[in-house]
C-alpha cells in the first residue's frame, strides 16, 4: 500500500478528466478522500501497476471504462436505513402532504431501490399510495436495472424486518414480498407508483415540479462546491413548502441556499422549502 | 521520548486514534487529559454497531474539557476539538483540512474503518499527524498505522498487556516498527502535553 502522492493526485485528477471528456461521466468534483480509495481499489484489483495504466487503458476499451464505472459507483443500502427518519417522515412529514390531491417524490441516487420500497410502504400505511408518483433516480444503470426487479435475498429481509418494525412499521413485513427461491420480491402493487430511471445529478437538469426529494447519504460523496451546486438543482425541483430529506450526518448548513430552506426536523435532516424562496 | 514529546508539542497538527472492543473504558481513561484549548485535533474511529447511537460523544463531551462531537460530512477540522466517526459511516480527511463521510462497504469488516481514517488524515497531514492504535480485536488500522509511519508521523501503540484485547494493538505492532509502545496512563500523559 503505496502513499498517495503529489504526483498520484495529478493522476488521478488526469484519469477523471479522460473518463469525461470520453463518455461524459463527471467525476471531477466528487470529495477526493473516497473516490481516491475507489481508484485504489480497482487498480488493486485489476492488477494496474499506475493510475496512468488506468487512463490508457479505459481511453480506448470501453469495456474497461464500465468496470472502473462499476467501481466508482458503489452502491450501499438498505430498507429503513436509520428507522427514526423514517418515523419522522410518517409523523411530521405526511399530515403535510395529506391535504394534497397528487403527491410527486423523487428519490435522488435511489441505488438497488431499498430506501424506495421503504418510502412507498410508509405512503401506502399512511393512506397516500394511491395519490403518489415516485420518480427514482440513479447514475448507476445497473442499480437501476435491480430497483426496477424489486428482488432482494432473503438473508437481509430479517435485519430489514427490524428495521421496518423500528420505523414504527403497521403490519407484518411479509405483506409487501413474496418469497421465493431464496428471494424476497417486492409486490407489484408497490412498483406501480415507482417511475424508474436514469438520472446524473452533476450533468442532468431539473427534475420538475416536486412536493418531496430524497437524496440521503449521496451528497457525502461530493466536494462541498459540487454538493452546492445540486442543493440549488434540489430547491429549484421543489414547489413552494416541498420538503427535502438529507442523510442524517448532512446538512443545509454549508450551502448558500440555506436560507431558502427552514429546519423541519434538524435531528433528522428533514428541510422545508420557505414559501417566499425561490 | 522526552525529547520527541517536545518536538511532538510543535510539529503535530493532528491526532487520529482507532480503538475497537474496550475503547469505552480506554477512551474515558485518555481522552479527559486533553487540555481545554489545545492546538491539535483529535480524529477518533471506534468500532460499533450502526445502531449504536450518539452516546459514546455525548458522554465524552460531558467529561471531557475538549468538545466532543460526531463528525458531520464537510465540517472542518478546527484545532482543540475532538471528532467521532458517527457510527455506520466511514470517516475520511479531505485535502484542505476538512472532513467527509461514507457508506462504502466495511473494510476488515468494519465501518467506520481505522485504515480508512488513518490512510485519508496521513495523505493530508502527513509527518503532522500521529497515530494511536488503543484497545480492540480485529486488524482493521494496521494498515493504516503503516501509512502514517511511512508518510513521516509518529506511531504510538497501547501496550497489549494493558489492553482489556490485545488483538487490535498486537497486531498493528506486528506489521509497523511503531515509534512508542505506552501504557494507558502513558498515552493520556502523553495527551495532556499536547498542543497546550
Ligand atoms: C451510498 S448510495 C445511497 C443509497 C440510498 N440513498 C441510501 O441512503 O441508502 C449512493 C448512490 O448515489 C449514486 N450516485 C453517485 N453519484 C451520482 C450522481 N452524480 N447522480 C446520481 N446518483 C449518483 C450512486 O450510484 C449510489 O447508488
Amino acid at each position: 500500500m503505496e502513499t498517495t502522492t503529489d504526483v498520484e493526485r495529478i493522476e488521478i485528477q488526469l484519469l477523471l478528466e479522460a473518463v469525461y471528456r470520453r463518455y461524459g461521466y463527471d467525476f471531477r468534483s466528487y470529495a477526493e478522500a473516497s473516490i481516491t480509495r475507489r481508484i485504489h481499489r480497482h487498480r488493486n484489483l485489476n492488477g494496474y501497476r499506475s493510475i496512468s495504466d488506468i487512463q490508457h487503458v479505459i481511453l480506448h476499451d470501453r469495456e474497461a471504462f464500465l468496470r472502473l464505472l462499476h467501481d466508482l459507483s458503489i452502491s450501499v443500502t438498505e430498507m429503513f436505513r436509520d428507522p427514526p427518519f423514517y418515523c419522522s417522515l410518517r409523523k411530521c412529514v405526511l399530515p403535510k402532504l395529506k391535504e394534497l390531491p397528487f403527491i410527486r417524490i423523487w428519490l435522488a441516487g435511489c441505488a438497488t431501490g431499498e430506501e424506495v420500497y421503504s418510502v412507498a410502504i410508509l405512503f401506502q400505511e399512511e393512506g397516500l399510495l394511491d395519490r403518489v408518483q415516485i420518480y427514482a433516480t440513479d447514475i448507476n444503470e445497473s442499480a437501476i436495472d435491480k430497483a426496477r426487479q424489486g428482488i432482494y435475498p432473503l438473508e437481509q429481509i430479517q435485519e430489514y424486518t427490524r428495521n421496518y418494525h423500528k420505523a414504527g412499521g403497521k403490519s407484518a413485513f411479509g405483506e409487501y414480498y413474496t418469497a421465493r427461491y431464496g428471494h424476497a420480491a417486492m409486490q407489484a402493487f408497490l412498483k406501480q407508483h415507482i417511475l424508474f430511471s436514469h438520472h446524473n445529478l452533476v450533468t442532468d437538469g431539473s427534475f420538475g415540479e416536486m412536493h418531496l426529494i430524497v437524496c440521503r447519504n449521496v451528497l457525502i460523496y461530493f466536494s462541498k462546491e459540487l454538493q452546492d451546486r445540486v442543493l440549488h438543482l434540489f430547491c429549484e425541483s421543489l414547489i413552494e413548502d416541498g420538503f427535502l430529506c438529507l442523510g442524517s450526518k448532512e446538512t443545509l448548513r454549508y450551502s448558500t441556499c440555506s436560507t431558502q430552506f427552514q429546519e423541519w426536523d434538524p435531528h433528522e435532516r428533514i428541510y422545508r422549502k420557505r414559501s417566499n424562496a425561490s | 521520548m522526552s525529547e520527541s514529546i517536545e518536538n511532538a508539542r510543535t510539529l503535530h497538527e493532528c491526532i487520529a486514534i482507532g480503538v475497537s472492543a474496550g475503547g469505552f473504558r480506554a477512551l474515558s481513561a485518555i481522552l479527559p487529559k486533553l487540555p481545554q484549548r489545545g492546538r491539535v485535533a483529535v480524529l477518533i474511529v471506534q468500532h460499533t454497531r450502526a445502531d449504536a447511537g450518539d452516546f459514546l460523544a455525548r458522554h465524552l463531551d460531558g467529561i471531557c474539557q475538549a468538545p466532543v462531537k460526531h463528525a458531520e460530512d464537510k465540517e472542518p477540522i478546527l484545532p482543540g476539538t475532538v471528532y467521532i466517526a458517527p457510527p455506520g459511516y466511514h470517516m475520511l480527511v479531505e485535502q484542505g483540512k476538512s472532513l467527509s463521510l461514507s457508506v462504502d462497504e466495511p473494510e476488515h469488516f468494519a465501518r467506520p474503518s481505522i485504515d480508512a481514517l488513518f490512510e485519508s488524515a496521513s495523505d493530508v497531514y502527513r509527518e503532522k499527524l500521529i497515530g494511536i492504535i488503543l484497545t480492540g480485536a480485529g486488524t482493521d488500522g494496521s494498515l493504516g498505522l503503516k501509512r502514517v509511519k511511512e508518510n513521516g508521523g509518529l506511531t504510538i501503540v497501547q501496550d497489549p498487556k494493558t489492553a482489556d484485547m490485545d488483538f487490535l494493538p498486537k497486531s498493528a505492532i506486528l506489521a509497523v516498527s511503531v515509534d512508542y509502545i505506552l501504557p494507558l496512563d502513558a498515552i493520556g500523559g502523553f495527551l495532556s502535553k499536547m498542543g497546550s
